[in-house]
């Protein structure tokens, strides 16, 4: 479509000719952004592709070195968040920008101009807002007390609370249920048709598919193609965002008939510090030379059950038999010897496993350093580890002397997994090792995955994507609540099986006709 | 001398001891709010006594050295205003320097009045008790009287002030901005408040009434100045924001009990014979509102569930790292 023939005023904001510069990386070169009103627009892109600074310049975070932006048709400058919120811009942030101890109507009603606070009237305002849009929240429900999703809500109440009339919303559905996806959708279509923009950030290719309208590629800071999402397919989606014919499919080989049993896990409970159960009379098997994948929502005892298995978190009862050893209450590095790895990448990715300011050689030193014999360290052969990690990687680094936190965060976890990988372990858990990343860097964290079970590695693979815990795995465990509602074969389960199994539903529940879910 | 008489004068110290800390818990409970810990409470309130007080004894004006002394203290707070919020330094070693900046900077500008007294006007205003009963007879009526109703101008304001901040803290927008700064400046700079303003503005009001605080004691309760006059109310400030958890209203409670228990053995000396017992000893009593701050602080921290504070205090925000 040409500019001579769209009015104007058709368009909810343009995005012209933006450029932005951190030190010598360009992020942002001249790149046209234009969304219309009432329609859902997909934003998509790798990692470092301008995504995030092309959202950030529209919401005053950060200015850009040139180009222009128009709402509505009229030149806009944003020195600040509150310019662009003015002008009904409103971002849904990736991580909840909350204030946990005020209450949902305090976060949603904060700086809506007015000078006294009227909590009743307000919390029957935001409500009768909610209810508008079909969501649902109790206002007055401290934040910290909400679940995941209804944190969300909130976040989505804020900006449309202060009139935003174009929304960003930064992978919304990364942390969600299929359901709350559905119930998000249906949010989301709502205010597209009440004349809203949406901009939708998304790694996932099938709610792009399923949810916009047109959808725009940025490639290393340049935009590459909008244009409508009926007139393109996910294959050549991809092609555009990596610059080249990608293989969708995971390779999924299949397990050797006769696996030993590495690891079982019988009715295993523990607690936390404060005295809530986490993980509730679990018990599973993992074979060698299979990817047994958790899937689950965050907090659902995930990271307790890796704790627990590393010899981090104390168990309270029950047994845990690594090759046919008890190792319940052994100490981490016992267990690290017997030949168990884990590497768990948290929400921010630096605040486990690798110190920050450390090189990347002195990050695989902190493992290694205890299987060297005397007093001193001995630095060249990590080095030379290192430098071996960093190729097959493919880390993107100048060198193994670079501080971690200067590195993207797929290099990041490539450091982490190529680490745990060279110790060459019996047993691998690996929790979240794509968050975050794209599609490339994720498969070739996928194939490396694939190596090892190739290689007789057990692998314990706790994920977010449903669709990749479905593509990679030979098996999924469910976990809610710190129990296990079922285990099934990855092969021939669903994504609505599963789904169900995350909000609670049991197995047995499922396969015997008892639906819980779908009968209210 | 009739016990309820003592008593009721010991109350009326407390109370008038514990105007100081009320300002400076006020002031430290602002600027924490807005996600700061400003550990130069005690230069500032140097620096505010200092300043104040050498203008009343050159100008005999009140006002002008009410002004003198939020003027003298919020300079020490936009410095360290400056440093940790616009140059984003570490609050500890910034507060501590100011403390010790302050100290250093008031008692040379002290010294020169240190032969003074505070001004015949001046105290004449303090003398006005405006809800003082006179003479009663009554024994009730003359308890409050002594105990409650008869003190200045300066101390019921500082109640009243109390009580205005709770109310703009819990009921007004800017008093929500206010808060949210100080829980997550990233999610109330992303909701539109301008957090650099915020951190400014409340670190400098917070500023002023320590030195408000500061100019109380030469003033009003020592009507000299001395080097050190403060001697370390300005630490104890810092615990009694922890022990009033925040809140302004409670900080009027907390800091009684502060004043009371700074004065507890003055008072067990004047008037009793037991004061030869250890426990009773001038150089171990001073000590006391420091052991109950360390028992206030073990509380606090042990309830696991409990609320901590606001949860940016000690950390700088910069919008462009997130």
């Amino acid at each position: 479509m040409s500019e001579t023939t769209t009015p104007v005023s058709e368009f909810a904001f343009s995005m012209k000719g933006i450029s932005k510069t951190f030190g010598s990386v360009a992020a942002n070169e001249e790149i046209d952004f234009e969304v219309r009103k009432g329609e859902i627009h997909a934003l998509l892109g790798e990692n470092g592709s301008g995504k995030s600074t092309l959202m950030n310049i529209l919401s005053g975070i950060y200015q850009p070195d040139s180009g222009t932006v128009f709402v509505g048709g009229e030149r806009k400058v944003f020195h600040s968040p509150k310019d662009s919120i003015q002008c009904g811009i409103g971002m849904v942030y990736q991580h909840f920008m909350l204030a946990e101890p005020l209450t949902a109507a305090e976060n949603i009603s904060v700086s809506t101009g007015g000078f006294f606070v009227h909590h009743k009237k307000e919390s029957a305002a935001i409500r009768a807002f909610s209810e508008k849009y079909g969501m649902e929240i109790d206002p007055d429900k401290l934040t910290n007390q909400l679940s995941v999703s209804e944190k969300q809500t909130v976040e989505i109440l804020k900006v449309l609370y202060r009139g935003a009339r174009i929304l960003v919303l930064d992978e919304p559905t990364a942390v969600l249920t299929p359901q709350e996806i559905r119930a998000l959708f249906r949010v989301l279509r709502k205010m597209r048709d009440g004349g809203c923009s949406i901009v939708f950030i998304s790694h996932k290719l099938n709610e792009v598919m399923e949810l916009c309208d047109r959808v725009t590629v940025l490639r290393k800071g340049r935009s590459i193609e909008t244009c409508d999402i009926k007139d393109i397919d996910a294959y050549e989606l991809v092609e555009k965002m990596v610059g080249r014919k990608v293989d969708l499919s995971i390779n999924r080989p299949i397990p050797k008939e006769d696996c030993k049993e590495c690891l079982r896990i019988e009715s295993l409970s523990l607690r936390d510090p404060d005295g809530y159960v986490k993980v509730n009379a679990a018990s599973f098997t993992l074979n060698h030379g299979e990817i047994l994948g958790v899937a689950g929502l965050a907090g659902s005892g995930q990271k307790e059950l890796c704790e627990a298995i590393a010899g981090i978190a104390p168990v309270e009862s029950g047994r845990i038999i690594f090759e046919g050893n008890d190792i319940a209450g052994k100490s981490p590095r016992e267990i690290i010897r017997m030949g168990v790895s884990m590497s768990f990448i948290p929400e921010d990715r630096l605040g486990m496993g690798l110190v920050a300011s450390m090189d990347i050689t002195e990050n695989i030193l902190l493992k290694d350093y205890s299987f060297q014999p005397g007093v001193f360290l001995k630095t060249a052969p990590v080095r030379e580890k290192a430098e071996r990690i960093v190729k097959e990687l493919e880390i993107s680094t100048p060198g193994v002397h670079h501080p971690v936190r200067k590195l993207s965060g797929g290099n990041i976890q490539k450091v982490i997994l190529g680490r745990e990988i060279h110790l060459s372990p019996k047993l691998l858990i690996t929790a979240y090792a794509v968050r975050g990343l794209d599609i490339n860097s994720s498969y070739t964290i996928y194939n490396l995955l694939n190596e090892q079970k190739m290689k007789d590695v057990a692998i314990l693979y706790i994920g977010e994507d449903l669709d990749v815990l479905l593509e990679l795995c030979d098996r999924i465990m469910v976990l809610c609540a710190g129990e296990v509602t079922g285990i099934v074969d990855a092969r021939s389960t669903t994504k609505e099986e599963i789904g169900q199994m995350m909000s609670g539903t049991r197995y047995e529940e499922l396969k015997g006709g008892v639906d819980y879910v779908s009968n209210h | 001398m009739d016990t309820s008489f003592v008593i009721a004068t010991f109350i009326a110290s407390a109370i008038a001891y514990s105007v100081s800390l009320l300002l400076g818990t006020l002031g430290e409970l602002l600027t924490e709010r807005a996600g700061h810990v400003n550990l130069g409470v005690e230069g500032m309130m140097l620096m505010g006594g200092a300043c104040g007080y050498v203008t009343a004894v050159k100008t005999d004006n009140l006002l002008l050295a009410l002004f003198a002394a939020a003027a003298g203290a919020a300079l020490g707070a936009l410095l360290y205003a400056i440093l940790t919020v616009t140059l984003r330094a570490n609050q500890n070693v910034s507060g501590l320097a100011l403390t010790t900046f302050g100290a250093g900077l008031a008692n040379t500008l002290g010294s020169t009045v240190a032969k003074s007294n505070t001004p015949d006007h001046i105290t004449a205003f303090f003398s006005f008790h405006p809800f003082s009963l006179g003479d009663v007879q009554n024994p009730i009526l003359r308890f409050l009287n002594v105990s409650l109703l008869s003190h200045d101008v300066f101390v019921y304001a500082s109640i009243l002030l109390a009580v205005f901040l709770s109310w703009f803290l819990f009921k007004t927008k800017e008093g929500l901005s206010l808060r949210m700064v100080g829980e997550n400046p990233a999610a109330a700079d992303a909701s539109g408040v301008n957090v650099t303003r915020i951190k400014y503005m409340y670190i400098l009001i917070g500023g002023m009434l320590c030195g408000l605080g500061g100019l109380y004691i030469p003033l009003v309760l020592q009507r000299t100045w001395h080097a050190d006059i403060t001697a370390g109310k300005g630490w104890i400030v810092v615990a009694l924001v922890i022990f009033v958890r925040w809140h302004p209203i409670k900080a009027i409670g907390g800091a009684f009990v502060f004043g009371a228990l700074s004065i507890v053995g003055m008072t067990i000396q004047q008037f009793t014979q037991i004061s030869s017992l250890v426990i009773f000893n001038q150089y171990i009593m001073v000590m006391y509102p420091y052991v109950l701050t360390i028992i206030v602080l073990v509380i606090t921290y042990a309830r696991k569930k409990a609320w901590r504070g606001p949860s940016s205090v000690g950390n700088s925000y910069f919008r462009e790292e997130r």
